[in-house]
């Protein structure tokens, strides 16, 4: 093997930081979803560092149901992005305020 | 060596990819860049000797989740987004500062050890799919069925959403 844990997890940071920022900064919906992937792919990069580092199966295990958890949850996010679409014409996020009025 | 020099190359591709989907404007190149930063961590997967998890990620994100990320995109037929005034409010810059207090408090959490690297052992045989079977269906086997039921109810979930009428 090829590099210290540190700095896999510092990669794992970095992915996570830059999904975060996606999420804050965007406003449309369907990148939002897409800065959800990137730190969902971030936190699995971790899982697989320690599984790596520590000899252990049970971090890709946790790698596994948190790629059937992102499967569902991006089937049924964008199911409900292309009904509000349909509703409103628009996937901008600042337009997109049922619950208020 | 070599390899390491790899990780580092495949790390700045991934971190690369990230930005340009953040920071794009239209949403398909965002995707497609998505797919390219899904590639380089399948390759890190790889180097830390996660086959299973390599071979999935290829398949399930870069094959599955993306092209119904690009299947949407196109049914909606998107525009360019507005140009965005990142910084013009509070709001913007006061996010960007939390994000940053993330990073920097994970990073003392992670780095205050005095220059303890961990390396791994020199011996694993957790990365086959011999091993992440095993797991699965022994230790794991309640979480295994409860992530087929997941599945089951956001297949229904999507038909009942995507609907027109019902």
């Amino acid at each position: 093997m090829v590099v210290p844990l540190e700095h896999v997890i510092a990669l794992s940071m970095i992915l996570f930081s830059i999904g975060v920022l996606g999420v804050l900064f965007r406003r449309n919906a369907i990148t939002i979803f897409m800065s959800i992937e990137l730190m969902l792919n971030a936190v699995n990069l971790a899982l697989v560092g320690f599984s790596r580092y520590y000899n252990s199966v049970d971090g890709q295990v946790f790698v596994f149901l948190v790629m059937t958890l992102a499967a569902a949850e991006v089937a049924v996010g964008l199911a409900i992005i292309i009904a509000l679409y349909r509703n409103r014409q628009t996937v901008n996020i600042d337009e997109i305020n049922l619950m208020k009025n | 060596m070599f390899t390491s020099i790899f990780f580092y190359f495949l790390a700045s591709i991934a971190i690369a990819s990230a930005i340009f989907v953040v920071l794009n404007r239209n949403a398909v190149y965002s995707a497609i860049a998505l797919v390219l930063c899904f590639f380089s961590l399948a390759v890190i997967y790889l180097l830390l000797e996660a086959y299973v998890i390599a071979v999935l990620e290829v398949f399930i994100y870069a094959g599955a989740i993306m092209v119904l990320f690009l299947f949407v995109i196109m049914l909606l037929n998107l525009g360019l987004e507005d140009a965005f005034p990142y910084f013009r409010h509070l709001q913007r810059a006061l996010s960007l500062f939390m994000v940053g207090l993330f990073f920097v408090g994970i990073f003392l959490i992670m780095f205050n050890e005095q220059g303890i690297l961990h390396q791994p052992g020199e011996k694993f045989s957790a990365g086959d799919i011999y091993a992440l079977g095993e797991a699965l269906f022994s230790k794991y086997l309640l979480p295994f069925e409860v992530a087929s039921l997941l599945l089951l109810v956001a297949l229904i979930g999507t038909v009942y959403l995507a609907k027109r009428k019902i």
